[in-house]
């Protein structure tokens, strides 16, 4: 599903390019669970950035699918977003000037497969039936988050990126959305990739890699 | 498809939940499309009038045969013409007074009309008017609107001073302010028995017009301009600067939409990367929003035009009025508006939009997705914006200099006005910043520190805001520091020459032995006489006054400039006056050689005096009565001024008009001139005061969009003050003396732009446009007004976001700690 091979991505500073990857080899099945572990700095955020064509690499190859990322231009990595993969951020990153409805349905609507039912599914799993004509402001950090890893589903990606998902939440929330989390990926059959620095979270995922100065240990 | 639909969705959906910051870019939007094309229905209904007027007896289908120095002739030259071949046909010119109005009466020869003018159908073989022109009880043609105005019915039989005209009858396709009588009756009414303006012929008649100096003894010649083509020349700089002021107040509406779309730009930064993350792409987003912003165009470009058109409605009446009373312009008070009109207004709207949103949907189209919302790198971002945005303005400062110094035309003094007002809009914030910068230096006190420096960092979201202020508020200064100065040197300079007490004026048939009569009244001191024939100098219209040699003008008559001996020049009928815009246009001084064509032939004068004739735009020459006599015979007489006892206009006049002699004379104290003048004066100036006001209360609607939607954003830097100990009341307050700071110090800056922009309008452009210059006078009371009004504007733009900030819920403060993006 997913295959990287020396991945290399460096930043530009006043010091000089200060290089985040340093050459991640990674590759994660249809299906499988992947926690991506390290300390701050690490690159477990870029890797992920990369990986979802949200950034260009300096160097190396990723393949999602039959696709190859790294030769895509903008509109390319933007389509590919689009169709093939869903994205949780750390910060719910929702619209805020749309219904939870709305934002739950937006990116399935944007790929043109929106899906009644099994947005309805994911609705009433992730506990929103009774939100569903609130505003994100008028949310808990938790709720926005289920929202966000619902939109993400909804237009049944191959691959779901998380980077720090439950980083926001409280810890009783955090297990709760990562439970939701799992059973929904499962449910989908699309793989996850997530960035995390909790062992505990790391430990409820099928794999773990750990990212240590820009390389895999 | 779809995912263009979905994203054009989500961003209109930006403004479902933000109805008053999408009423503040409508507003912008609509008020700036009001105002021009408010400005430019008026243009085009004059220019209308004016375009009827040139094709009345036949415009470029015509040729024009007259006296080459102007004033009437005898028939007897039409009917030598006729014999001798020519297709002339007769017409003669007059005003006439009805119902308090001056209008044109034409009288014409319906049979022998040449084709091709709008009056010429009258003499159409079916469907024409000739029959009832000619046979009693005889008409008089009139447009409809014309009607309207003189609140008189078809059938209407007005009584002219003159005499009575034949009942009234509406045909479109008139000019406005025009009345067409048969020529028989026109002679009758005007008191000109006998008497012809000109010969109209059609073009390519095919005859010799050399042959008319032998055919009519020199008296006649065919002219190369029609009389009828000259008032859209008269009036192109009356249009302008109507037109210079309606782009102004639409480049200040520009400046609030920009504004607005810049704040919702801002806004919607999270939302965009939202986009971008979730696959839309950045051409997409891109034309979804240009998309966004042409619909949004369209709207409120519509609204606009309605809104220009009630300006137009409302301020149509005060121009026709000033545009009679300047120009002698036949314009009717009305409306009428072409697809074109509406076309070019919202094309107008469409593109004002477009130029406002460009920067955004550019940001757009390059916004990184992964960029985090840093509100300093936004600060320095800003920092570097006003670094070039200072340079800016320098250089078009340094434009400006250069092209008061070295320019020349009246293309050259609006680039001047628009380089001094696009320099200093963009210095503005800059000059601004550096003066918070300074008061943050020398602030000793916490929060004060804090709250220059927090001005610093507000004063970017308010830029453009500020600048349509200060805008708004130097053209308010600039503009009312020129008119005050015109009416305080109008009102001297109708002082001086309106020096008589009493004026009389009458068909020339009724006053016949006038000065004896006035003389032989009690408490009558002097009767003068004057003349008035009409010339063409340098190819422009030209009015040659004769003046009788009194202490009267001897003693008060204003001059600019004159020869020691100027009045013994004058008595002498060597030496002339002219008028200040005539000199520039002719390039004459005191001293200098001047021949006018007289009706005998030339007359070589010198130039005895400059004077200043404001609100003329024709030349004007003076010259002695008895000279003037001599020289043009049949010239019409001029009104009498009678010179009185003091206090003894009223007795006089109601002596005078007592006589039977003289029931056809009209009288008219100094005072009632004045009145008039200053009335047309008032009234001219009335649509300038009007788009003033208007400019000014679009500047404010800016601050307060501008104010209402930033004060959202201002939470979280709000937010840990109250934190760490100041009530929502004292943050509130302190609010609030900073944006009046940030007010007053527009309005200080705006005091000198204003005054550079009226010596740019008294110096440059009005010496440009009409030929004469303004003292400058200074009415620093108009400045302590202006910059009360910036005050006042800003306390009622910061009303409502303040009473927001000061009952805040305390948990909507402390949000603002968990959700920083």
């Amino acid at each position: 599903m997913l295959s990287i091979t020396g991945l290399r991505k460096s930043y530009a500073t006043p010091q000089g390019p200060q290089a985040v990857l340093g050459g991640v080899d990674l590759a994660l099945a249809a299906g499988e669970t992947l926690a991506l572990m390290g300390e701050s700095g690490s690159g477990k955020s870029t890797l992920l950035h990369l990986a979802a064509g949200l950034d260009a690499a300096d160097a190396g190859a990723i393949r999602v699918g039959e696709t190859e990322v790294t030769a895509l231009d903008d509109a390319g990595r933007a389509a590919l977003r689009r169709d093939r993969i869903g994205l949780v951020f750390q910060q719910f990153n929702l619209i805020a000037s749309l219904s939870v409805a709305d934002n739950l349905a937006f990116q399935a609507r944007l790929a043109g497969r929106e899906d009644a039912a099994w947005q309805a599914e994911l609705a009433a799993r992730l506990g929103l039936d009774g939100l569903l004509a609130r505003y994100p402001e008028q949310l808990s950090g938790g709720q926005q988050q289920r929202v966000a890893i619902g939109r993400a589903l909804a237009a049944r990606p191959l691959l779901l990126m998380a980077d720090e998902p439950t980083g926001a939440l409280d810890e009783a929330t955090s297990d709760a959305v990562m439970a939701l989390m799992l059973e929904l990926v499962a449910a989908s059959g699309c793989a996850l990739l997530m960035a995390t620095h909790s062992a505990r979270l790391a430990g409820m995922l099928g794999r773990t890699v750990r990212l240590h100065n820009g390389r895999l240990a | 498809m779809s995912g263009f639909r979905w994203t054009l969705a989500v961003l209109l959906s930006h403004w479902r939940r933000r109805p008053g910051q999408l009423a503040a870019l409508m507003a912008g939007l609509a008020l700036a499309t009001a105002l021009w094309s408010g400005v430019q229905a008026l243009n085009l209904a004059a220019r209308d009038s004016y375009d009827r007027a040139a094709r009345l007896l036949g415009g470029a289908a015509t040729v024009t045969i007259a006296r080459p120095e102007g004033g009437t002739f005898d028939q007897s030259l039409w009917v030598d013409l006729r014999r001798a071949g020519w297709p002339v046909s007769p017409v003669l010119e007059g005003r006439v007074r009805l119902e308090g109005q001056t209008l044109r009466l034409i009288g014409v020869e319906p049979v022998t009309l040449p084709p091709g003018g709008a009056v010429a159908v009258i003499g159409a073989p079916e469907g024409g008017d000739a029959q009832r022109l000619i046979a009693p009880p005889r008409a008089t043609l009139a447009a409809p609107q014309t009607l309207r105005d003189l609140r008189l019915a078809e059938g209407a039989a007005p009584q002219a001073p003159g005499g009575a005209l034949p009942p009234l009858l509406a045909r479109e396709g008139m000019a406005g302010g025009v009345l067409v009588v048969d020529i028989g009756v026109a002679q009758a009414v005007l008191g000109q028995p006998g008497a012809v303006s000109r010969l109209l012929a059609p073009a390519g008649h095919g005859r010799d017009p050399a042959a008319l100096a032998a055919l009519t003894a020199g008296t006649l010649a065919q002219l190369d301009d029609s009389p009828d083509g000259d008032l859209a020349r008269l009036t192109d700089s009356f249009h302008l600067n109507l037109t210079a002021f309606g782009f102004l107040a639409f480049v200040v509406g520009l400046f609030i939409a920009h504004a607005a779309i810049g704040l919702a730009f801002e806004q919607r930064l999270p939302m965009l990367r939202t986009l971008r993350a979730c696959g839309a792409s950045a051409r997409g987003v891109a034309l979804a929003l240009l998309a966004e912003m042409a619909g949004l165009a369209l709207v409120a470009g519509s609204l606009g035009m309605l809104g220009g058109w009630l300006i137009a409605a409302a301020l149509a009446p005060d121009v026709a009025a000033s545009l009679r009373g300047l120009y002698g312009a036949p314009v009717s008070g009305g409306l009428s508006l072409s697809p074109w009109w509406w076309l070019s207004g919202l094309g107008m709207t469409l593109l004002g939009a477009g130029a406002a949103a460009g920067a955004g949907v550019w940001r757009a189209a390059r916004l990184p997705v992964l960029a985090p919302a840093m509100p300093q790198a936004w600060l320095a971002a800003h920092r570097a914006r006003l670094r070039w945005q200072g340079l800016a303005a320098l250089a078009l400062l340094a434009l400006a200099a250069g092209l008061a110094a070295f320019g020349d035309g009246l293309a050259a003094g609006f680039a001047l006005l628009a380089a001094l007002l696009l320099g200093a809009a963009l210095g503005a914030p800059v000059a601004l910043n550096a003066a918070l910068r300074l008061a943050a230096a020398r602030a000793k006190a916490p929060l004060a520190q804090w709250l220059w420096a927090d001005a610093q960092a507000a004063s970017g979201g308010l830029s453009l805001a500020l600048m349509a202020l200060m805008l708004a508020l130097a053209a308010n200064i600039g503009v009312g520091t020129m008119v005050g100065g015109f009416r305080a040197t109008f009102t001297g300079w109708l002082d001086q020459r309106l020096a008589a007490e009493v004026y009389v004026r009458g068909p020339d048939a009724a006053m016949d032995g006038f000065a004896a009569r006035a003389l032989a009244t009690p408490q009558v001191l002097a009767a003068l006489p004057s003349r008035s024939a009409e010339a063409r100098l340098g190819g422009w219209p030209a009015e040659v006054l004769g003046l009788a040699d009194h202490a009267t003008y001897r003693d008060g008559w204003p001059l600019m400039a004159a020869a020691p001996d100027v009045w013994d020049q004058m008595a002498a009928g060597e030496g002339a006056l002219v008028s200040e815009q005539l000199a520039r246009r002719l390039g004459l001084g005191v001293g200098d050689p001047l021949t006018l064509p007289a009706a005998d032939g030339p007359w070589p004068l010198t130039v005895a005096g400059i004077y200043p004739d404001y609100g003329n735009p024709k030349g004007q020459v003076v010259v002695n009565f008895d000279a003037h006599r001599a020289r043009w015979p049949q010239a019409a007489r001029g009104s009498w001024a009678l010179r009185t006892e003091p206090g003894a206009a009223g007795a006089v006049i109601a002596a005078l008009a007592a006589d039977p002699a003289l029931t056809q004379a009209e009288f008219i104290d100094q005072a009632g001139v004045k009145r008039l003048s200053l009335g047309l004066f008032d009234k001219t100036f009335a649509v300038t005061a009007a788009l003033n006001a208007l400019t000014l209360a679009v500047a404010g609607a800016a601050l307060l969009a501008s104010l209402t939607t930033l004060s959202s954003m201002r939470l979280p830097q709000l937010a840990p003050l109250w934190a760490m100990g100041v009530t929502r009341a004292r943050l509130a307050r302190l609010e609030l003396v900073k944006m009046l700071a940030l007010a007053g110090l527009i309005a200080a800056l705006a005091v000198p732009v204003g005054l550079a922009l009226a010596w740019v309008l008294v110096a440059v452009v009005n010496v440009q446009a009409f030929g004469w210059r303004l003292p400058l006078h200074l009415f620093p009371l108009q400045w302590l007004a202006m910059a009360g009004l910036a005050l006042l504007t800003a306390l009622i733009a910061s009303a409502l976001p303040l009473w927001r900030l000061a009952r805040t819920p305390p948990a909507r403060l402390a949000q603002a700690f968990s959700h920083e993006r």
